[in-house]
């Protein structure tokens, strides 16, 4: 049994965001992050492996540089990593990275007791698309929005949550799963977790290694391949500032209170 | 099944609305999109369409759907569709859109639109763009659009006025950056909508009742589905409806010193003005209110009347779900927080101490009216 499990290094958007004149985005001055849902993803991940002793894969794809974020998730406990990465790879649509990403699983197998899990989205482009997406492209059953998830044999259950619920829902392995932060909270690497980190394998799957699957196909990759493309990107321009007001106190309170009245808005 | 899109994109007619119920009961944002989708088709000169998944009657609740504007409802009714589930509701999806061809096929970004569609894009071919917030078909709405919403100099640029994509745009990298979206080489063009952005058409009996439901066949048995769904649960607690709110009073980190008293003075002030409570992610991620406060870029786009920040620094992702608020009032104790820039109203001070005065000041200027 194992778990490959797809994570992705992202901007940090919670802290400051840095935009270039031209509206796309200054990559270069912001921190990168393992993407938030992933850690959730990667954590379910390790606790399988610690109660079955199961294998745990990484995979990404993404330039050279995040190479660091899958030592960091070996240093966490997985066993092996996968970075997926090549020029032909790049400005991929969720489609077009969808069936890259799933070649790539392809090539790591999935068997018969196998989950793949991936985070539920990313916080760069909040899509939630890639994870069903690769699900279709691999044939397999997804579970989506994972707060729980128990195994039993090839049995798989999970607590699926809605916006007003959830839905306990069951497939058997091999499956797709896409994981909150309701799930659990993940590790911190260990010192003897860093160490190790640096003897397991990591390899790299370039465009040769993926070419001969049949996902893999000019017209269904990369910028050129993929169905969706950028039309325009623009920044949403500040609302103007109002009114400060003067002071914190009861006067100010009321006089607030009295400019809600005569504009009718309470 | 992969070169489906091969076909002449021409052939593909009609907007389609992927019409969401959970127990029988259509979903309001069924109601938003096909409002929206009355536009869009509007604009394309096609019919608008609803499709309606769901259980042996779920045709008596179809007609509604025209009386916000839908002129044609697909009804497909089977017993392994009466719940929500990925394998069936793809399947069928699937099936009628490659026999009927619409050009383009909208679907509410709810936590059930969001597992669908992406599997369904990936079947079909298509593009699919994620949780919009505005649609265009016509450039020169777009144009206008984007005159108000974005900061480009759009007559430097050059428009091909007859360009009949759907232009579909969202926040992204937590609402720092907007995208447009098009996908102009695969037909159905798929978009999933934000609930609570696209406003409803008023309610219309005659449209309802002149809106024609048909029934496409389609296959479904047992080896289409392969996961099962052995329970729906609702939540035990009533959720905060912050999308139908007129009132809003969100709290942030401010209120760390004090969370359990912070929160009963904005309860206070939402009661008085006759609202919800509100939070940023902060408050939701520290566990001081449920998820289902959380306004923002990951949390719920609102727009009431009034949104009162109590203690919220204004982060984009904040800003990004609450900025079109028809009038914002912020309290902070900093004052170069980023919430007081787009604030009609601030007050720099400790909302420990200003909430209370303003719930005062609020009741006296109703009673006095």
């Amino acid at each position: 049994m194992k778990i490959i499990v797809s994570i992705k290094q992202v901007p940090d958007t919670s802290g400051k965001v840095a935009v270039n004149p031209d509206g796309t985005l200054n990559r270069a001055s912001m921190q990168t992050i393992t993407n938030p849902d992933d850690m959730n993803a990667l954590e379910a991940a390790l606790k399988m492996k610690d109660a079955t002793g199961c294998k745990v894969v990484v995979v990404t794809m993404g330039p050279p540089p995040a190479a660091g974020m899958l030592r960091e998730a070996l240093a966490m406990g997985a066993d092996e990593a996968v970075l997926v990465s090549a020029r032909e790879f790049g400005g991929s649509d969720t489609y077009a990275t969808s069936q890259i990403l799933a070649a790539a699983v392809n090539r790591i197998g999935v068997e018969a007791d196998d989950i793949v899990m991936c985070g539920r989205q990313a916080i760069d482009g909040d899509t939630a698309q890639v994870g069903p997406q690769m699900a279709e492209k691999l044939h397999l059953p997804q579970i989506t929005y994972a707060a729980d998830i128990t195994k039993d044999g090839n049995t798989v259950t999970v607590k699926r949550m809605l916006e007003d619920g959830y839905m306990t829902i069951k497939t058997n392995t091999p499956c797709l799963i896409t994981c909150i932060k309701e799930l659990n909270e993940p590790r911190y690497m260990s010192v003897s977790g860093v160490f190790e980190a640096y003897g397991k394998p990591l390899v790299t799957f370039g465009y040769d290694d993926l070419k001969d699957d049949p996902l893999i196909d000019a017209t269904t990759i990369g910028l050129k391949g993929s169905p969706t493309n950028i039309f325009k990107s623009f920044t949403p321009p500040q609302k103007g500032a109002g009114m400060m007001l003067e002071g914190a106190d009861k006067a100010t309170c009321e006089k607030l209170a009295g400019i809600l009245a005569a504009k009718h808005i309470i | 099944m992969s070169n489906f899109n091969s076909a002449d994109i021409a052939a593909f007619k009609d907007v389609w609305v992927f019409c969401e119920q959970r127990e029988g009961k259509l979903m309001p944002t069924d109601f938003e999109l096909i409002s929206k989708g009355r536009d869009l088709a509007n604009e394309l000169g096609v019919n608008l369409c609803g499709l309606l998944l769901g259980g042996e009657g779920i045709e008596a609740t179809a007609k509604e759907l025209g009386g916000y504007g839908a002129d044609k409802v697909y009804v497909c009714e089977s017993p392994m569709l009466s719940v929500y589930n990925t394998d069936a509701y793809a399947k069928v999806i699937c099936d009628v859109i490659e026999e009927l061809k619409p050009e383009a096929f909208l679907i509410g970004a709810t936590n059930i639109g969001r597992d669908l569609a992406p599997r369904c894009a990936a079947r079909l071919h298509t593009g699919l763009c994620a949780d919009c917030t505005h649609l265009d078909i016509d450039v020169a709405n777009y144009i206008q659009f984007l005159r108000e919403a974005s900061t480009l100099d759009v007559d430097g640029q050059k428009w091909d006025m007859e360009d009949r994509n759907l232009k579909m745009t969202r926040p992204a990298f937590g609402g720092h950056l907007m995208a447009t979206i098009i996908c102009p080489r695969f037909r159905p063009c798929m978009a999933t909508v934000r609930p609570g952005v696209m406003k409803k058409n008023p309610f219309d009996q005659a449209k309802a009742d002149a809106c024609v439901i048909e029934k496409p066949a389609f296959t479904l048995t047992n080896a289409d589905v392969k996961t099962e769904v052995t329970e729906v649960v609702k939540a035990a607690k009533k959720l905060v409806d912050l999308i139908g709110a007129d009132f809003i009073v969100s709290v942030g980190r401010g209120i760390s010193k004090d969370v359990e008293g912070g929160i009963k003075l904005a309860e206070e002030l939402a009661a008085e003005l006759g609202g919800v409570v509100g939070g940023s992610r902060a408050t939701i991620d520290s566990g001081w209110l449920s998820a289902d406060h959380q306004v923002g870029q990951t949390g719920k786009t609102v727009h009431p009347k009034v949104y009162v920040a109590l203690g919220i620094s204004g982060a984009i992702q904040h800003k990004a779900g609450m900025q079109d608020s028809e009038c914002i009032i912020a309290v902070n104790k900093n004052d170069t927080a980023p919430i007081f820039e787009i604030a009609d109203y601030g007050i720099c001070g400790d909302l420990f101490k200003v909430t209370p005065l303003l719930t005062e000041a609020i009741r006296a200027a109703k009673a006095a009216k």
